[in-house]
């Protein structure tokens, strides 16, 4: 049995954070591991950060992660990552998106978007990688692709075959929007800058 | 497979035949998936009383029946819980009822346990999706063998994670005949104080069946810490302790066992009790002289995690890495494009008294639009007006106003009207109607005209009812227009007579809804006064010093639009 992980999927509700999950559950399942997804519906889901935690292994019990135990974190939006960032493991790794959503507070001048986050992520000694998924889900043809994109991204960091991911792919999308995400799924895997 | 996708399959291997419930998260997903099987008939009913109802009707009449809830659904349905106790049940029938500690998304935080110990019913609780299917099973047969409702508790944990299942075929359960049968069925005082014998043996045979059922499972590990536990709170245990401790997990969690309770701790050194919210199984111990840790080392408000449980018992944190500075907060809002943002932006330029309620609409209550005074429950915002304009007097009508959503108002504001006709109030009314059930995901009504399946139905008339009710004052308002809007919130405080206002227009998530192209805001009349944004909407925000809109996002509704004096948004132009 391949070792497991902990892989947090975190962004803002509406993003498609859900279906990034799906696909990365539906391919672990495939490599025969044992799998815990746990995600958060109903109030939270409406614009607030949303997380959903991926576990896998030999056998998973607790389906949610803590802090200091996720291996990866996967961030769809880049102040989602820093408030996070405590859930990662020492030595792991943060996968993110450069796309920046105001807050609530910060729409209304209550609070001040944080400037230069990803820098002070890095101060910290984090593995960062970024992407901006969404100009690629663009380039793929659709800005909903950008969840597909940072799937792509995110498969360069583990060891499952590009045929079981587009597998897990096909499984979760309907059929019409199997090409854009396949694509979405190429340009994440080839923007990595690791 | 989600845990209520494993209790759906799992309903669907057992043969029921019915189910009945109310959206309600994180229970609302059973049904819904239930729905796609064809063997079983599904329908969303009004409210949880009504479902639960229908599905003590159903067993009465031979079939092996279901209804799910939150746990704050379970209050509405608790009239027919604590008698179906007393009739027992024909056909098999399980009260599925999901708690959401952490409150993720609920009004409170209160824990189902204690209504299977009031009721006298049996409970169940499972640790995951495979044994959600499992336990379905299990419930049917307990259900019948005892003659009793089985409660089936879940959490939002085990409700929304999904974990492996393996499937099995539809076992084919007859449905069994019905026989007249009053001293069981007809709870008059005479045949009620009779079956209450029944009930209370009933209670002893399966405290007797509680020592045995495999249910309950003893995993031997390191003896020098024993934890008893149930649901997730065993997967937490589990995570954090591994071979380090011995467990006692129990999945029947009402009645709870003795003597196995008393064996397991014997076993150990020390006994710790793991389990979220209130201390039932700690205080059960304690009843029967076990000497046991609970609630002075775990908390009992939230959820319990593996961390928690480190700390408790081992003293071990992991390291962990923080971010160096404060981070804004990012809470929910009202979706870009959502029709309620025109109502509450309208409501609150008049400075009213809101009395609010369960929806997506609760939102109103955030910052910037801070429009929402109230919410307790399911209704409670046009009674809950009522009692509040009947102390404060009639000059009060004019400055206060209940909100409800077309499917809150069918569960229970409707009779909130009644009421308020019958005691000659003048109360004001808005029903915020979006043709659908919101924020539970897009649930179907009988507002909608559409069923669970989709299929077509009558579609109940939210002016007709309140009509018939004794509302002769009923507008209906587009929230897309904010002048109309203001106007017609206006008008409607200013009424002398009890009046409704509804507010019209389809959930902007609707996939039926066509949207409009987003909308731009042109730099340079933009002055940067900042007026759009009072709407609160997720969209617009200010980058570079002038206000821009999130192409993305924007769904072209254009409430905005009439909120910049300076003519900078104009959705007509390209």
């Amino acid at each position: 049995m391949k070792q497991g992980n902990n892989i947090m999927i975190v962004g803002v509700g509406g993003q498609g954070t859900l279906l990034a999950s799906r696909v990365l559950g539906n391919v672990l399942m495939a490599q025969g591991f044992d799998v815990k997804v746990s995600e958060v519906h109903g109030m939270s889901q409406r614009g607030g950060s949303v997380v959903t935690y991926v576990k896998y292994g030999e056998q998973v019990f607790s389906p949610t992660i803590e802090k200091g135990e996720a291996d990866i974190i996967l961030s769809f939006e880049t102040l989602e990552a820093a408030r996070w960032l405590p859930y990662l493991k020492k030595g792991g790794a943060v996968i993110v998106n450069s796309q920046e959503i105001d807050p609530m507070p910060v729409i209304t001048g209550a609070a001040e978007y944080p400037e230069h986050i990803l820098d002070k992520i890095k101060d910290q000694g984090v593995r960062l990688l970024t992407i901006d998924a969404l100009s690629l889900a663009l380039e793929a043809g659709s800005a909903k692709a950008a969840n597909v994109v940072l799937i792509g991204m995110l498969s360069n960091h583990m060891d499952i075959p590009e045929e079981d991911w587009l597998a897990a792919i096909r499984e979760c999308v309907p059929e019409k929007f199997i090409d854009l995400n396949v694509k979405a799924f190429a340009l994440g895997r080839a923007a990595d800058n690791a | 497979m989600l845990g209520n996708e494993a209790v759906a399959r799992g309903l669907y291997e057992s043969g029921c035949r019915l189910v009945s419930s109310y959206p309600g998260t994180p229970s609302t997903e059973i049904t819904e998936y239930a729905s796609k099987y064809d063997e079983i008939y599904c329908e969303w009913a009004p409210n949880e009383k009504v479902a639960c109802e229908t599905a003590i009707g159903a067993s009465i009449g031979g079939a092996r029946s279901f209804t799910a809830m939150k746990h704050v659904g379970l209050n509405v349905a608790a009239d027919p819980l604590f008698t179906s106790s007393y009739t027992g049940v024909n056909g098999g029938m399980i009260i599925a009822v999901a708690d959401d500690p952490g409150m993720h998304s609920s009004q409170n935080e209160q824990d189902s346990r204690h209504y299977a110990i009031a009721a006298k019913l049996p409970m169940v609780e499972p640790a995951d999706s495979g044994e959600c299917r499992d336990y379905v099973k299990i419930a049917y047969e307990m259900s019948e063998r005892f003659d009793t409702p089985v409660l089936f508790r879940l959490s939002t944990r085990v409700s929304h994670s999904q974990s492996i299942v393996s499937l099995n075929e539809r076992e084919d359960v007859a449905l069994k005949e019905y026989k007249k049968d009053p001293a069981k069925y007809v709870m008059m005082p005479a045949m009620a104080k009779k079956r209450h014998v029944v009930v209370e043996q009933r209670q002893e045979a399966l405290a007797k069946w509680a020592e045995e059922t495999a249910l309950n499972q003893m995993m031997m590990g390191d003896t020098k810490i024993g934890i008893i536990t149930s649901g997730v709170s065993y997967q937490y245990a589990r995570d954090a302790m591994g071979d380090k401790a011995s467990y006692l997990k129990l999945g029947l969690i009402n009645p709870l066992p003795v003597e196995l309770i008393k064996n397991f701790a014997a076993k150990v050194d020390t006994l710790y009790v793991i389990e979220e919210l209130d201390d039932i199984i700690e205080s059960h111990c304690k009843k029967i002289g076990v000497k046991v840790t609970g609630k002075e080392k775990f908390p009992l408000i939230g959820e319990l995690s593996q961390a928690i449980v480190r700390e408790a018992l081992l003293g071990e944190t992991l390291p962990s890495t923080a971010f160096p500075e404060e981070l804004p907060v990012r809470p929910p809002v009202m979706c870009a494009g959502c029709p309620h943002r025109g109502l509450f932006y309208a409501l609150k330029q008049e400075n009213c008294m809101v009395s609010g309620d369960i929806g997506c609409y609760t939102l109103g209550a955030a910052a910037p639009l801070s429009a929402m005074d109230t919410t307790v429950c399911m209704g409670a915002s046009i009674s809950g007006l009522h009692g509040f304009n009947k102390v404060r007097g009639e000059e009060s009508t004019h400055h206060s106003v209940a909100v409800i959503g077309d499917s809150t108002f069918i569960h229970s504001g409707i009779t909130g009207l009644i009421d308020i006709t019958y005691n000659q109030g003048k109360s004001k009314v808005v029903i915020l109607d979006n043709s659908i059930t919101g924020m539970t995901g897009h649930q179907q009504n009988p507002t909608t005209g559409y069923t669970i399946k989709g299929d077509p139905t009558t579609a109940i008339n939210v002016e007709e009812l309140c009509h018939a009710v004794g509302f002769q004052n009923v507008k209906i308002v587009d929230p897309y227009d904010l002048k109309a809007t203001r106007q017609a919130v206006k008008e409607l405080l200013a009424s002398d007579e009890r009046s409704v206002l509804v507010s019209r227009r389809p959930c902007a998530l609707l996939k039926y809804v066509k949207h409009k192209p987003p909308i731009q805001i042109d730099r340079e009349k933009c002055r940067s006064c900042k007026a759009c944004l009072r709407i609160g909407c997720p969209a617009i925000s200010m980058k570079n010093g002038k206000a821009v809109i999130d192409q993305t996002s924007c769904v072209g509704c254009g409430v905005c639009k009439d909120l910049c004096a300076f003519g900078a948004i104009d959705p007509d132009k390209e």
